[in-house]
Order: C-alpha cells, then sequence, then structure tokens
C-alpha cells in the first residue's frame, strides 16, 4: 500500500540528506579556526613557539602557560619578559634555588622571538622595546644628570649607589648592573622579573629610562680610582686592614727592634 | 748586689735570675768594612728622597689627568697612583734609612737608668701645708666671713649666663610642639600623590600588578623652589612608597577595606626603627626591606614588622581616587611617621591581627 510512496520519496531523501551534509561541511569549514598558514608568517612563528615552549619551559610553567607550583603563570607578562629571561640565559632555569642567576644564552634570537610571540599571544604584555626606546645617545647633561636622581631614588635602595646590586632576603640578591645592556635594563623594569617591583611608563617615561641608561653608562666609565673589595662594605674593607695594614706595620716593628746581624 | 745572704726573690723562685744579657757586638762594631757599606745604603736611602720628590712633580705636570692605568685589577687615574707611589715610597726610605742609621751605626752601649718615687718627700709636703695655711690666715677670712659669702654667691650667679645661653638650643619641644612638628605631615585631603623627582600625578588605573613607585605630595613642588628648608623638612616626613599588589593575595584589616585602590597601597618611606628611608621591595613576597638594619616589614599585612629591630608597623596612608581618577590621599597619616621617641602614643599603630 505505502510502498509505491515510499519508493517514490527515496531519492527525494537521498537528495536531501547530501545538501544537508554539503551545508554542514560548508558551515563547518567555514568556522573552524584556521590551522598554521606557512603564508601568514605570525601564526607560524607562533606555531614553532609554542612548540619551543612546551618543549622548554612547560615543565615548570604549565602546557599552556598557566603556570605550576614550580614556576608562575606567564599569561599576561609579554613579550619583553621572555625576551629578558632567556636572552640574559636566566631561563630555563638550570637548577631550582633561590634566585635564577645570569648564565651564557644558548637560543637564537629568532627563537627567543618566536617564544615571546607565543608567550605574548597568550595574554597583552609589554613587547620587545624598539632602539629608540632604550638608546641613550643624544642626551643632554641636564638629562644624564636627572637619570641619576631617578637612579638613586628608584633603583640605588636594592642595586646600590654604584650599580653594583646588594643583598637581599634568603639568598636572592640584586644583580649588579656594570655591563648590562640598555635593552635589558628597559626589559627588567618594564617586566619586573623575580623580586623586582614592575616600573611601567605611567611612573617611569621611555625617556627617562633612556636616562637612567645613560648615567648607568656614564657612571661605570669613570675610573673607580680603588679596588671595590667585592663591595662588602666594612667586612671586606676591615679584613684588608688587618692583614695587610697592621700585619705590615707589626713586620716593621718586629724587624726594627731585631739586632740585625751580630759578630760572634 | 755583693752579700752571700740568698736574696729574697732567689728564695722564692727556684730558677735563679739570669742578670742581663750578655753584649754582642755588632758586624758594623768589629768590621770598618761593613760599617762603610752600611753608611752608603743609608746614603743611598736618604739621597732617593729629593729624586723622588722631583719625580712627584714631574708627575703632576707631566701626566694628563683623565689619563688611566690598568694593574692588579685595579682602573685607576695614573695621575694620582704615580704621585702616591713617589710620594709614599720617598717617605718610606726616610723611616727605613733612620732606622738602618739607629740599628746599626749608632752608639750600641746599653743604659739603665733607675726609677724613682713620684711622691714628694715629707719634708715638702709639711712646708707646702704651712704656707697654704699662713696664706689663709693673711686673708682674714676667718674673721671677715662676709667676703667669703659674698664671694661664694658672686662665682654662683656666674653660671646663669651661660645656662640662659641653652636657648638657642630650640623651642621646649612640649606637646604642642610635637602636635605642630614631628606628629603632622603635609598629607591632608585631596592632596595629589606625584612621582618622586619629575612630579607627576599618578593613574590609578595605570597601576600594574607588582609596580613600585617612590611618591611624594604634590605640594613639595612648589615648596622646593619658595622655601628649600621648609622643603628637605617636610619631604623627611611625607616620602612615600605606593605599591600595587593582587588584591586576592593580600591580607586586608576591616578598619582599612576604603584605605586602598584595588590593591593599590600607600605607606610611608621612613622606616619606624631609626628613620632611614627604604623602597628595597620584594614583589612577590610583598616584604619591604630596611637596608639600614634589615628591618622587614610586610606590606600585604598592613606593614607589620616579620622581622629586625624595627617595634611599629609602618605607617599606611589612606589613599582614593579624583573625579579623573588619580591617586590622592584622604588625609594625614593617623599615626606619627619615621622612629619613636619617648612621649609617641603607641596605642594606635597597627598591630598584627588587628581589625
Amino acid at each position: 500500500m505505502a510502498t509505491p510512496a515510499r519508493k517514490r520519496r527515496r531519492p527525494a531523501r537521498l537528495v536531501l540528506i547530501g545538501a544537508w551534509m554539503f551545508v554542514l561541511g560548508a558551515a563547518y569549514a567555514a568556522v573552524a579556526p584556521t590551522s598554521v598558514q606557512a603564508d601568514g608568517g605570525v601564526p607560524a612563528e607562533i606555531a614553532s613557539g609554542k612548540a619551543m615552549f612546551t618543549t622548554n619551559c612547560s615543565s615548570c610553567h604549565g602546557l599552556n602557560g598557566e603556570g605550576t607550583s614550580q614556576g608562575p603563570s606567564l599569561v599576561g607578562v609579554g613579550a619583553a619578559a621572555v625576551d629578558f629571561q632567556v636572552s640574559t640565559g636566566r631561563m630555563p632555569m638550570a637548577i631550582p634555588g633561590a634566585q635564577a642567576p645570569r648564565r651564557t644564552n644558548t637560543y637564537s634570537a629568532e627563537e627567543i622571538r618566536a617564544m615571546a610571540a607565543y608567550v605574548q599571544s597568550l595574554g597583552p604584555g609589554p613587547e620587545i622595546p624598539k632602539p629608540e626606546q632604550y638608546d641613550p645617545t643624544g642626551l643632554s647633561e641636564e638629562e644624564i644628570a636627572q637619570g641619576g636622581e631617578l637612579f638613586r631614588t628608584n633603583c640605588s635602595a636594592c642595586h646600590n649607589f654604584a650599580g653594583h646590586g646588594g643583598a637581599l632576603p634568603n639568598g636572592k640578591y640584586a644583580p649588579s648592573l656594570v655591563g648590562v645592556s640598555g635593552k635589558d635594563i628597559y626589559e627588567a623594569l618594564r617586566t619586573g622579573p623575580q623580586q623586582m617591583p614592575v616600573f611601567s611608563k605611567g611612573a617611569l617615561s621611555d625617556t627617562e629610562v633612556r636616562q637612567i641608561i645613560a648615567y648607568l653608562s656614564e657612571l661605570h666609565e669613570v675610573p673607580n680610582g680603588g679596588f671595590t673589595l667585592g663591595g662588602l662594605g666594612p667586612v671586606s674593607e676591615g679584613f684588608w686592614t688587618w692583614v695587610l695594614g697592621i700585619g705590615g706595620l707589626s713586620g716593621f716593628a718586629l724587624w726594627i727592634a731585631s739586632r740585625g746581624a751580630r759578630a760572634r | 748586689m755583693t752579700t752571700s745572704e740568698p736574696r729574697e726573690v732567689e728564695r722564692i723562685h727556684p730558677v735563679a735570675d739570669p742578670g742581663v744579657e750578655h753584649h754582642v757586638e755588632r758586624w758594623t762594631d768589629v768590621d770598618e768594612a761593613a760599617a762603610n757599606r752600611v753608611t752608603r745604603q743609608i746614603t743611598f736611602m736618604f739621597g732617593m728622597v729629593p729624586l723622588l720628590c722631583i719625580a712627584f712633580v714631574v708627575f703632576y705636570f707631566a701626566i694628563d689627568r683623565s689619563a688611566t692605568v690598568d694593574f692588579a685589577g685595579l682602573h685607576a687615574p695614573a695621575q694620582h697612583t704615580l704621585m702616591g707611589l713617589a710620594a709614599g715610597m720617598a717617605i718610606l726610605l726616610v723611616g727605613v734609612g733612620a732606622v738602618q742609621w739607629a740599628r746599626l751605626l749608632m752608639n750600641d752601649h746599653e743604659q739603665v737608668e733607675e726609677r724613682h718615687d713620684i711622691a714628694s718627700s715629707d719634708d715638702t709636703r709639711k712646708e707646702a701645708v704651712a704656707q697654704f695655711s699662713a696664706g689663709v690666715e693673711d686673708s682674714g677670712i676667718g674673721r671677715r666671713k662676709m667676703i667669703g659669702t659674698s664671694l661664694a654667691g658672686a662665682l654662683g650667679i656666674l653660671a646663669v649666663p651661660a645656662l640662659v645661653m641653652f636657648a638657642d638650643m630650640g623651642p621646649w619641644p612640649g606637646p604642642g610642639m610635637r602636635r605642630a612638628t614631628i606628629e603632622r605631615t603635609v598629607w591632608a585631603e585631596g592632596v595629589h600623590l606625584v612621582t618622586d623627582v619629575t612630579y607627576n600625578r599618578i593613574k590609578a588605573a595605570e597601576m600594574e600588578i607588582g609596580q613600585l613607585i617612590n611618591a611624594q605630595p604634590e605640594v613639595l613642588k612648589e615648596m622646593a623652589h619658595d622655601d628649600p628648608i621648609q622643603f628637605q623638612r617636610e619631604k623627611a616626613k611625607a616620602s612615600i612608597i605606593i605599591v600595587k599588589m593582587d588584591p586576592n593575595r593580600i591580607k586586608v584589616p576591616k578598619s582599612r577595606t576604603d584605605w586602598h585602590v584595588g590593591g593599590i597601597l600607600c605607606y610611608s618611606k621612613i622606616c619606624t626603627h631609626v628613620g632611614c628611608p627604604i623602597s628595597l621591595w620584594e614583589q612577590q613576597t610583598h616584604h619591604l626591606l630596611c637596608p639600614c638594619h634589615q628591618s622587614t616589614f610586610d606590606l600585604g599585612n598592613s606593614g607589620v614588622v616579620v622581622f629586625g629591630p624595627a617595634a611599629l608597623s609602618l605607617p599606611q596612608l589612606p589613599i582614593k581616587v579624583d573625579a579623573q581618577g588619580f591617586l590622592v590621599a584622604q588625609r594625614d597619616f593617623d599615626v606619627p611617621v619615621g622612629p619613636s621617641y619617648f612621649e609617641r602614643d603607641s596605642s594606635k599603630d597597627y598591630q598584627d591581627g588587628d581589625e
């Protein structure tokens, strides 16, 4: 009874299903996330950065940079933080400790850029600075002097008045700034690595950062005029006074009191 | 000492007094050639001194002041280094030559000088007392007592002109004086927080978590030009640090919930121990360390002391934002900033666990 009708409908149903599948497929193709595009450039850099991140960083910072008990979240730290930490060899950290020390960097500039681009894609943060943001050339003497005032106000509490660094509690320390590049100083100020506070553009403009960098490079070019003795203050100074100063005077006293050659 | 009886010291001590060591002559005493050689050495040392002094003068004029020398890890100005070496060697040679002269050529005879009593003889002391008594008798002070009394009064009153000068040390530091000076700062309702050195106002929205700003009240900007002395006085008390922390990672007591702006907290920069300015802040632990004596304050817990000699919490300044979003003070500090003093009322200072 119904058979002829069914037979008539079957081709129509097949056409309908075919059309529906086509629509679904087209719609999926349209809304599906675009995968790696070789011609796009930027996404490819992020993808290779993610691959390097998974290999080198994720054991402490998590597979998506969300942070673990071993390392902080990297969402929002920005490309400048990656460039600073990796290009100075501080990251990846060789051994867990109070603080990551400066080491020789083993990554190429492209590799660091790729990882930085990936971390920047996790959440916006400070970008890697351009040379005009940290290059100190072209500043007047007055501006460099103001850089000194800014340095003594904002930086000397931890990094010492001469930028030689200093101790922090529990084995941590503020590193010496002698020979540190302007780019590293800029990135450290903007990102606040480890225990260092952030100094953002609102409080310290790019020009003022350049003044500080200029002051430091000028300060470290001037002859120091003496031994720093490790910069430890009275401890090492007292040690040398006792050993060399008083020791030398004792030697003279013994020589004066000795009888000299005797004609036996 | 030629007596057959053993001396007292010999009876007590079993080892006999060895006496003065036998004198041995020096080579220079017995050998004229050795003495001449030493003479030439000493003369050479003294003769070098003028040459070194001339070298000092030459170094002073001839060497470029900006020239430097590098030796033994030292990077030093060349002129100062060479002048120091020349002058130091000259003085050393004078000394060494003089010592050699005394040791090897001057008379080698040993001499003994006996000590004598310091006290005067009894006769001398009796004579002195007699002369003093005669003088007192002569002055007549025993009979005319008024002179003695008036002299004592005259000498006593001489202290007044000296003591009155102490008024120059400043006003009497009573409660009113303290309230007008060390117990207040220039912070007041609506005073803007500005960056130190550059005097820029601070937008609350532009601060990032982990940020530290060394700041001052905006009123100091005018004062720096108009009244430099007052500026120094006020800056010493009003200096502050502003930090921004994750509001979920800090402890804020109920009484201070409206003292911060979304995790932006403001504290006095003056250590409560002996008043060093502190801005050594660890952004991850929230600890502020004083470089002078290692007092450590927890800025994530109302500035309580977690280590070191300081006894009082770091005073916190209540802040808010104005209509344009800039940070301003709500009022002055509730407690005096800086180190404590005897009369200070410390009942209002925050203690760990206060509500």
